[in-house]
């Protein structure tokens, strides 16, 4: 299964997914992260700009992967109860 | 209400400056998040699934409406313009950003208003009575008690780290309407037969993993001694209480496991070292906290009676509208629970015109009420009906308090990191089938139904005559259902009914619950928990699982 | 994934080393204490010891006898998190002890205001804290609301001096 890297920036927040060479705040941006994966996570909890790196699981697509977990789709979509304040990459029904 | 002096404010400024600087201190990555964690945490903020979540302290719930204004000026400034009231009388903001922090400190601060330990390990927002200084059945108002306490724990040099975190609460009536019983201190202030005020004191209560009714450690402790008995209490749990376990950490499970007898000698003993120091606050400064909760100037010879010759103001009063201890006032409750709403929040324009309400109607006063609600405790019976259709224009004014439809739920997994399961579509899902007939609710009549997203228990199942808990099935949300339960002066414990459901199946549940009741009950004024109390869970189980 | 919060446990992590490297932080007149500090143990069990560490799970009262051949209790703070040795100074100064008491271990610059106000009159930080953020922090308060080990007038004096 595919696995993803996200976390939260330090100054705003925001939830965050690795795009390859920065973070985009869209799922749909997202990159596979394959065997690099453990060295970049190692640098990114040294460097404590962001928190809570972690991998997720997800399945489908680059550009449409989506989360295995609830939680991850929350985090991805928006609360299911504020539909005006979802993300835009993916839809409140996808949770 | 309480007001400031040039103390106050300049420990909150002080407060303030302090926080900036471990702010500035973490950007610039002085400390690491996991030393600056705690720091944040004791300011209520957390990093929660979108953004940050910071807690805002409304002490013992009560609010003026400048302070309700600006709590309207954060939510539209710094967040998505809305506000979530949580079941401890606080309010949250779901999006903040730390960069941001600061200036939200200072614009809260001019208002005096914090976000002081309204998280981590430390005693967090002291809670009270809705209703104290309006209700008929107080021997007192209880706040100026909840004052002394706040200003006694805030920034407690021994009691920053305890176990865990630790909840009080102080009630003066024989009501609760505080969930004393499940706090981890709670206080009944009463007059003993000699005519002494003092508080009864209960200990070890709380809801979470393990819930527990508390136990009285001390059946009057004098009003003037309160504070060193708390500093005793807090002395043994800190000293005692477990740190090995998380979910064993609270003082509730030190109580059980020492047992009350040997706690309570403990703490004796501890208090007999602590009382000769001079811990407790001097008479004089009792007697100048008292003095700002004095009752408004009420005016005396307003009328004492109500048109109620429009139906739906009628509706409302009869079921929002409370007595008040002055004649001709009445206590107003707010509800924020209506048609598909999500309980507990308000946009900043609703609070806008409560705080313009507060103003006209009520003696610049609002409360917050642990079941997510507002109160306007003191409004002229004759101004009532201007007042609900001010309120109704906000969609403000629905007539369910008590009722299925005022649900009690967290945030649950649409917003908070430690949630199995979302809560809100649930209590959005219920309230659904009941919404459209508020005869049909009245004719249910008292039912609390609470809705917590994870075992930690912030949505109050426990206390529920229908409680609801999210919980993880294997990667699927899942909600297991309890009955039975009370936060009010007959406190008691819901207990779980039988195997959980999906998210459907939990709706429907709750329906065959609710007509089961309505054939079962002994006349139309038994209540569901005492229907369930006299017939116990068996044929409640039969009726969902048959 | 979660933000643990406040939902840490906090115990399990071994005590620092034993060591007796002088205070990095000391607000006393008098020299400092330079020799052996025994465990609690071998302090009770008579040995010829002037100083003694307190574990975060050892009772500080146990002291209360020997204050007259005492000159520092050092207390551990093997996690920052774990408060049980704000209790054990308090214990102390409300006892009557004079003798230096010092917060050893993870010891971090935002404690030290709190450890100073139950009694803490020396630091040995695990690493070395800034001494402007120190005088900040411990500049920061110009009132406190309780009475403490450190004499400050609590602001309801204050209000009816």
């Amino acid at each position: 299964m595919p696995r993803i890297l996200t976390g939260n920036r330090l100054e705003t927040g925001d939830v965050l997914w690795w795009h390859g060479r920065c973070w985009s705040t869209q799922i749909k941006d997202a990159v596979e992260i394959g065997a690099e994966g453990e060295a970049l996570l190692a640098s990114l909890i040294a460097a404590e700009r962001i928190n809570d790196p972690t991998f997720i699981e997800v399945t489908g697509e680059p550009g449409a992967f989506v989360p295995t977990t609830t939680r991850e789709r929350v985090r991805a979509s928006g609360p299911s109860v504020r539909a005006d304040l979802a993300r835009g990459s993916l839809s409140v029904e996808a949770i | 209400m309480y007001r400031y002096d040039q103390y106050d404010q300049a420990i909150v400024d002080a407060r303030v400056a302090e926080f900036k600087d471990q702010v500035g201190r973490r950007l610039r990555n002085e400390i690491t998040e996991d030393q600056f964690k705690p720091l944040r945490l004791m300011n209520g903020l957390y990093l929660q699934l979108h953004a940050y979540m910071l807690r805002v302290a409304i002490p013992y719930g009560t609010l003026s409406g400048t302070q309700m204004r600006m709590l309207a000026h954060i939510a539209r400034t710094y967040d998505r313009d809305y506000g979530h009231f949580t079941t401890r009388q606080n309010i949250q903001y779901n999006w903040i950003k730390l960069e941001q922090f600061s200036d939200l400190l200072d614009d809260l601060s001019k208002v005096e208003m914090h976000a002081f330990q309204t998280s981590g390990n430390c005693i967090r927002n002291i809670s009270s009575d809705q209703f104290a200084g309006a209700a008929a059945d107080e021997i007192a108002d209880p706040r100026p008690y909840a004052e002394l306490l706040r200003q006694w724990s805030t920034l407690h040099p021994e009691f920053s780290f305890l176990p865990r975190k630790f909840k009080i609460a102080v009630i003066a009536s024989d009501s609760d309407r505080a969930a004393i019983q499940l706090h981890d201190i709670g206080l009944q202030l009463y007059r003993n037969a000699d005519g002494v005020t003092g508080f009864r004191v209960y200990v070890g209560g709380g809801m979470g993993r393990t819930p527990i009714i508390g136990k009285v450690v001390r059946e009057f402790i004098p009003v003037g001694q309160f504070l060193s008995y708390s500093e005793a209490i807090l002395r043994v749990y800190n000293r005692h209480g477990r740190r090995d376990n998380i979910y064993k950490a609270r003082i509730k499970i030190l109580v059980t496991e020492l047992g009350i007898e040997e706690f309570t000698r403990q703490v004796e003993a501890e208090w007999a070292t602590l009382e000769p120091l001079g811990l407790d606050a001097p008479q004089a400064e009792y007697d100048r906290i008292i003095a700002q909760f004095a009752d408004p100037a009420y005016e005396i010879g307003a009328p004492d009676t109500i048109d109620l010759s429009d139906p739906d103001f009628k509706l409302w009063v009869d079921q929002n509208v409370h007595a008040h201890k002055q004649p001709g006032y009445a206590i107003a409750t707010i509800s924020l629970k209506p048609k598909s709403g999500i309980p507990g929040d308000a946009s900043s324009a609703q609070m806008d015109v409560i705080a313009d309400l507060a103003e006209k109607y009520a003696h610049d006063e609002i409360r917050v009420t642990h079941s997510q609600n507002l109160v306007l405790a003191h409004v002229r019976k004759v101004d009532l009906y201007a007042m609900w259709q001010a309120l109704a224009a906000a969609d403000l004014a629905t007539p369910n308090l008590d009722l299925v439809t005022d649900i009690i739920a967290c945030p649950g997994m649409d917003y908070c990191t430690l949630a199995n399961a979302r809560s809100i579509p649930i209590a959005q899902k219920i309230a659904a089938k009941f919404e459209n007939s508020i005869s049909e609710q009245r004719d249910i009549g008292e039912l609390k139904i609470k809705v917590s997203g994870c075992i930690n228990g912030c949505g109050h199942h426990h206390a529920g005559h229908i409680g609801i808990l999210g919980v993880d099935k294997k990667g699927e949300e899942a909600y297991q259902l309890l009955l039975g339960g009370s936060g009010a002066e007959d406190a008691s414990l819901a207990k779980i009914l039988g195997p959980g459901f999906d998210e459907n199946g939990i709706i429907d549940a709750v329906d065959k619950l609710i007509a089961f009741y309505r054939s079962a009950r002994s006349a139309p004024t038994e209540r569901f928990l005492d229907t369930y109390r006299r017939l116990g869970a068996a044929p409640f189980k039969e009726a969902v699982y048959a | 994934m979660r933000d643990n919060q406040d939902q840490i446990a906090v115990s399990g992590a071994p005590s620092p080393a034993l060591d007796d490297t002088p205070a990095r932080l000391r607000f006393r007149d008098d020299a400092p204490f330079e020799s052996p500090i025994a465990p609690l143990a071998d302090f009770l069990a008579g040995g010829n010891f002037a100083a003694v560490r307190i574990e975060p799970g050892e009772d500080a009262r146990e002291l209360v006898p020997h204050f007259d051949r005492l000159k520092l209790v050092e207390i551990a703070f093997p996690k920052f998190r774990d408060g049980r040795g704000y209790s054990s100074a308090a214990v102390l100064r409300q006892a009557g002890f004079t003798g230096e008491i010092r917060a050893a271990g993870d010891v971090l610059v935002d404690q030290i205001g709190f450890m100073r106000r139950v009694g803490f009159d020396s630091f040995a930080p695990n690493k070395p804290l800034d001494p402007k953020v120190v005088k900040a922090t411990l500049d920061r308060y110009p009132y406190v609301y309780m009475k403490a080990a450190d004499g400050k007038v609590p602001v309801w004096a204050l209000r009816h001096g």
